[in-house]
């Protein structure tokens, strides 16, 4: 790669790997703020991303060639899946709390299962796509560089979504509540605070923001069983790496996983994919707990 | 004593199998067999040790692939590949569990999955070496091996051995020490015991079995593929581990043979069998804790001794 460093395809990959961050830091905000919450390793949250997939393309298909299509898809998707948690919050995780973390990620897993044969019995293994509207379809020319029109959208979406969170948990008393909940929970109750309904609350926000990655990934991939698998993974090493519970610190995890992959792709092509591990393994290395401060 | 007579019928039962069961149900044992030692290699790091191994499915391909490239590729003997499969699980596991061994569980879980990834990801990507996606099949083998009995004979006797030597090392002062440390560490430390030294030791054990496992899949099976080093295989043990009760010696054993079973029964009238799985899983969380053997281990000692299980099995997290 040193010998002839060709300046626009390395800034194309750099733009191709920020827009995978912002999906992957959708996702893994979700995540890093349930295990910071709540302390669950929700291995779902992956199954929650392909539902949302799968939704929206459900929804666009039914609006049809209608430019609102698309939008109305992207809200309706996240709605789903936050309503899934939000039911299995209360019915079953919560009765497990004070079990030990292997005992959470096993349910997980086993709701996991569940999940993706129920996507499965609901849409069948054939792929899917989901055709953006003639306006966001093409590409546009970035520092002279050409990027699907899509991209834009995720690049727009990931700070959008990023600041919403910090306005919600730093600027509302229910933000406020769910944080001291997750740094004392026992505190949080004996001061009056129903702890279960924020508990309830920041699991649905959590599988909101999976629905959303799927809803936004879904137009830029195919939809497909098996989708969850890679993503499922690499959102909990980002939320390693960044530090348990770090909304900050998912972001730079996002943005680690997503630029290595992508520039690797013109250093090694054949092993890109796995730079992001080698990476995530080197930095636990160095720093344990992660780069950012965990809410741990 | 009433152990040693149960110990005996097993291992009539495993050797009479070939002589009474269909073709297709001793290859299923054997499947169970194979499973079963991989499920039990995981409970001495988890189980005994207390330590999140998230991707033990790691060493069982490495012990897999070793064999099979070892064969393939450069033309080694097949018991000099077989015998470097467990022996390159092993270095495998010092590898990793040198680096896991300083994070504490969840972490150490997750570094572990990581780590795992990128091995899985070489196998995925290696195309001259690993056959990439596509696995390497066909492996040449000597023709005793090629027939069903001769495979069975080799995966029993294998899986005996190596469940006779973990069962060893868990009564050992080794295996007590590793409980002690589970229960305590801190305690541990205090009284001397180096606790870092003993957690690798275990791992570099169960990485081992695992490469025995992983051998003797290539055995029954002739092949090796990389979904034997994705995590879903990995988290599958996992939950034969629960499953079987993971405080128990027999418990993942029951664990992959209720797992491996409900596959192969069920996969064979419809695709959903993982939703049946998942249901089993949940159900068992709630109800039965302690898993299958746990459970019935409590029934049996409960009006003679207080219960076996460590302080630390109900409510320690983080």
């Amino acid at each position: 790669m040193v010998a002839g460093v060709d300046l626009p395809a390395v800034l194309g990959q750099v733009l191709v790997g920020l827009s995978r961050a912002m999906i992957l830091f959708i996702v893994s905000a979700g995540l890093t703020l349930i295990l910071g919450v709540l302390r669950v390793p929700n291995v779902f949250h992956g199954s929650l991303y392909m539902l949302g997939a799968f939704v929206a393309w459900t929804v666009a298909e039914a609006v049809g060639a209608h430019p609102a299509g698309l939008w109305l898809a992207l809200a309706a998707a996240p709605l789903v899946t936050a309503a899934v948690g939000l039911v299995l919050e209360r019915l079953l995780l919560s009765r497990l709390y004070h079990r030990e973390h292997l005992m959470l990620i096993l349910f997980t897993f086993g709701v996991m299962l569940i999940l993706n044969d129920a996507v499965k019995l609901l849409w069948g293994p054939t792929y899917r796509s989901l055709v953006p509207p003639p306006s966001l379809q093409g590409a546009v020319t970035v520092l002279g560089v050409a990027l699907p029109t899509f991209n834009l959208v995720l690049l727009a979406a990931g700070p959008l979504v990023g600041l919403g969170l910090w306005l919600f948990t730093h600027r509302t008393r229910a933000g406020r509540v769910a944080r001291a909940a997750a740094t004392d929970r026992d505190m949080v109750a004996v001061l009056g605070v129903d702890v279960n309904r924020v508990f309830g609350m920041a699991f649905a926000l959590g599988c909101f923001l999976a629905g959303l990655g799927g809803a936004l990934v879904a137009p830029t991939t195919s939809i497909m069983l098996g989708m969850d698998h890679s993503l499922l993974i690499d959102s909990f090493l980002i939320v390693i790496v960044g530090g348990l519970g770090n909304l900050w610190g998912a972001l730079a995890g996002s943005l680690l996983f997503g630029v290595t992959q992508s520039v690797g792709l013109l250093v090694w092509p054949q092993f890109a994919v796995a730079f992001p591990y080698a990476v995530t393994a080197a930095v636990l290395l160095v720093r344990p707990t992660g780069l950012l401060r965990s809410a741990w | 004593m009433s152990g040693r007579i149960l110990l005996g019928l097993a291992l009539a039962a495993l050797a009479a199998a070939p002589a009474i069961l269909p073709p297709f149900f001793l290859y299923l044992l054997a499947l169970v067999l194979v499973t079963g030692l991989l499920a039990t290699s995981l409970n001495l790091v988890l189980g005994y040790g207390g330590l999140y191994q998230f991707h033990h499915g790691v060493f069982y391909g490495i012990g897999a692939y070793t064999a099979a490239v070892g064969i393939t590729r450069l033309g080694w003997p097949v018991w000099l590949a077989f015998l470097s499969g467990p022996l390159a699980a092993g270095v495998a596991g010092l590898v990793i569990g040198f680096f896991c061994v300083r994070l504490s569980r969840l972490y150490f879980g997750m570094l572990q999955l990581s780590l795992g990834s990128f091995v899985w990801i070489v196998a995925l990507r290696w195309y001259p070496v690993t056959g990439g996606d596509n696995g390497i099949h066909g492996i040449p083998l000597p023709p005793v091996l090629q027939t069903l009995p001769g495979a069975y004979a080799l995966v029993a006797g294998g899986v005996a051995a190596s469940l006779g030597a973990l069962w060893a090392v868990v009564r050992s002062p080794f295996g007590l020490t590793l409980q002690a440390i589970r229960d305590n560490p801190q305690r541990s430390e205090v009284m001397g015991v180096d606790v870092r030294i003993h957690q690798l030791a275990a791992i570099v054990l169960a990485a081992f079995f695992a490469g025995v496992a992983g051998v003797l899949y290539v055995a029954l099976e002739r092949s090796v593929f990389p979904s034997m080093l994705f995590w879903v295989l990995s988290l599958e043990i996992l939950v034969m581990c629960l499953l079987g009760g993971w405080f128990t010696f027999s418990g993942p054993l029951v664990g992959a043979a209720v797992v491996v079973g409900l596959r192969t029964l069920l996969g064979r009238h419809t695709e959903y069998w993982t939703l049946a799985l998942g249901m089993l899983l949940i159900l068992l969380i709630f109800f039965l804790p302690e898993g299958i053997m746990g459970h019935l281990q409590q029934r049996w000692t409960a009006h003679r001794t207080p219960s076996a299980r460590p302080a630390t099995a109900g409510n320690v997290r983080g």
